[in-house]
């Protein structure tokens, strides 16, 4: 099967992103860190939560990897901010959604720059790529959900 | 099986048509979203010539039955096959003996055979085996497990800025502690081909050593002769030869594969079975537990055929006069840097690049969208990536079927690259 162009893939909010990550660098007084890999293909990412209560106050990353991979965390991390745990959580499952293939899930205004990435689910070996910071989140979140005071460590 | 019928399409003469050999392999008269298939990841595994189709089909259309059990007609033709193309093997790589060829599922099987057999036997606490920091996981963590098993310690020898291991380093890394050498004869990641013979004399000087090499990327590119280099064990893979996947081979010196136990144990690797107790079968069946892949090695003996019909110097000038025409232009490219030796006696057909700030990743991609597939990642050597101070590397790699076509294609692929990445 033919792929699609690659105009779909390689749209300009994703590379500017890329070249230009947002909230990158180290969170001073972060309350948890998840380190996610992907052994397959090297792209790596250290994502940072300060929470306060059940809300993110701020997040931030460090990583290496993939146009993909680095711009997704990146607009990712733009949203997070002082969002609610079960806000963040489901804003988790739209972007998978969407990455599944689900038009629906693409439409929502609600993942914001997250959009421009609705071509990757049309490249099936770069889906992985792209969830690879929603990974990342979703162990965050499980970890503060689960004990809110010893939350910090890597996966 | 007919050998007779396994002949590639080479008219005689010093040089090969690529073009013409390309029309023994069906799979690459395709084209790939909407452009014909430029196929540079033969490092990973090589496509494999109608021959070779051919023979595995027809090994399972007349003569599929299980060997050296049966007393039926299609019983002594799979053993008489199987055996044919282990005898057929060793001599394509200068082995006359056929008990010291031992069919594995490739280099990965071959290089934990020798660590958990000979490894866990031999080795004592204190004991060092020595590895490089070029090494495939494949040739690094089996020595690890076994290393902790037996305490056994792990030695490094490094190399230098162009991929190539410090030689003169070497000697002072031996001593009579140093029981084993393991190596990659080429570098899957690198490129750099590593002078064995050299390496085993220095080693035979000043240690009581075994040396195994990991072939994997040499058997399918160079005319190989074992005793020429001198190593006691030899590890490589079928399928980057033109062979099926699930076959390859372990060489090994008949007196350390009689010295060693077996590897797996089972159906056809006994002698006698008693409650408490059982001997072994002679070699090589003493290494191959269970129904070996017959018909892999009837494919993979029908390949070595294939290749010596090319000649195996002859596919190594062609991939290397492929590898300086494909350098000479990539240089050009902006932002292209290309990890391995300069010198182009010193390498094999295998680029492994980063272009500016574009990802292994998306080149890949990007060059997939243009029907070219490379290889994007660590390679399975994340101690070369770490040594050179990359996350991943893109990698194009090359075959006797591959032209000066496919390279200007691989070219013009990375200029794309540039427009989107610039």
């Amino acid at each position: 099967m033919d792929q699609p162009p690659l105009s779909s893939l390689y749209q300009h909010l994703i590379l500017d992103h890329y070249r230009h990550p947002r909230n990158r660098g180290d969170l001073p007084d972060k309350t948890v860190e998840v380190h996610m890999a992907n052994p397959v293909c090297g792209d790596e990412i250290r994502l940072q939560l300060k929470v306060e209560g059940d809300v993110i106050e701020s997040a931030r990353f460090i990583g290496s990897g993939c146009s993909i991979s680095q711009a997704a965390v990146s607009m990712m991390t733009g949203l997070l901010q002082g969002r609610r745990f079960a806000d963040a959580d489901a804003l988790a499952a739209r972007f998978t959604r969407m990455m599944h293939g689900d038009p629906e899930a693409a439409r929502d205004r609600g993942l914001g720059d997250l959009r421009a990435l609705q071509g990757v689910s049309k490249f099936p070996v770069r889906i992985k790529c792209a969830l690879l910071g929603f990974d990342a989140l979703q162990e965050a979140l499980k970890r503060v959900g689960q004990a809110p005071s010893q939350a910090e460590g890597s996966r | 099986m007919t050998p007779s019928a396994v002949t590639a399409s080479v008219p005689s003469g010093a040089g090969i048509d690529p073009t013409t050999l390309r029309g023994d392999f069906p799979i690459l008269a395709q084209t790939v979203n909407g452009h014909p298939l430029v196929y540079l990841d033969n490092a990973a595994t090589s496509q494999k010539p109608r021959a070779v189709l051919d023979a595995t089909l027809e090994y399972y259309t007349r003569d599929n039955a299980n060997v050296h059990r049966g007393i039926h007609e299609l019983s002594r033709r799979a053993t008489l096959a199987y055996e044919r193309a282990r005898a057929r093997i060793g001599r394509f790589i200068g082995v006359e003996d056929p008990g010291e060829v031992i069919f594995t599922r490739g280099t990965t099987e071959s290089l934990n055979l020798m660590a958990f057999s000979w490894g866990l036997e031999f080795l004592r606490p204190g004991d060092e085996i020595l590895l490089t920091g070029m090494e495939h996981h494949s040739n690094i963590v089996p020595w690890q497990l076994v290393a902790r098993r037996t305490g056994a310690v792990l030695r490094w020898l490094e190399l230098d800025d162009e991929g190539k291991l410090r030689l003169e380093e070497l000697p002072s890394l031996l001593s009579e502690r140093t029981r084993l050498v393991s190596l990659m004869h080429v570098s899957n990641a690198l490129g750099t081909i590593n002078p064995i013979a050299e390496i085993v004399r220095t080693v035979r000087a000043r240690a009581d050593a075994v040396v195994v090499v990991d072939g994997a990327q040499a058997v399918p590119h160079l005319p190989l002769d074992m005793a020429a280099l001198g190593c006691d064990a030899y590890a490589f893979s079928g399928h980057k030869m033109c062979g099926p996947t699930g076959i390859g081979v372990l060489w090994a010196r008949r007196t350390l594969l009689e010295a060693m136990p077996p590897f797996q144990a089972g159906g056809e690797m006994i002698r006698i079975v008693e409650r408490e107790a059982s001997t072994w079968a002679d070699l090589p069946h003493k290494f191959e537990a269970g129904t070996p892949d017959i018909a892999g090695a009837v494919g993979l003996g029908v390949a070595v055929e294939y290749l010596d019909g090319i000649g195996m110097e002859r596919i190594a000038a062609h991939e290397r006069e492929l590898l300086g025409y494909a350098l000479e232009q990539l240089v050009e490219v902006p932002g292209f840097q290309a990890l391995g030796p300069r010198r182009l006696e010193e390498r094999s057909g295998v680029i492994s690049f980063t272009l500016g700030d574009a990802h292994p990743h998306d080149i890949a991609t990007i060059l997939d969208s243009d029907g070219i597939a490379i290889r994007a990642g660590h390679h399975c050597a994340q101690l070369v990536m770490r040594r050179f101070g990359v996350s991943a590397t893109a990698r194009a790699s090359f075959s006797f079927y591959n032209t000066t076509e496919d390279v200007d294609r691989l070219v013009a692929g990375l200029s794309l690259v540039r427009g989107i990445f610039g």
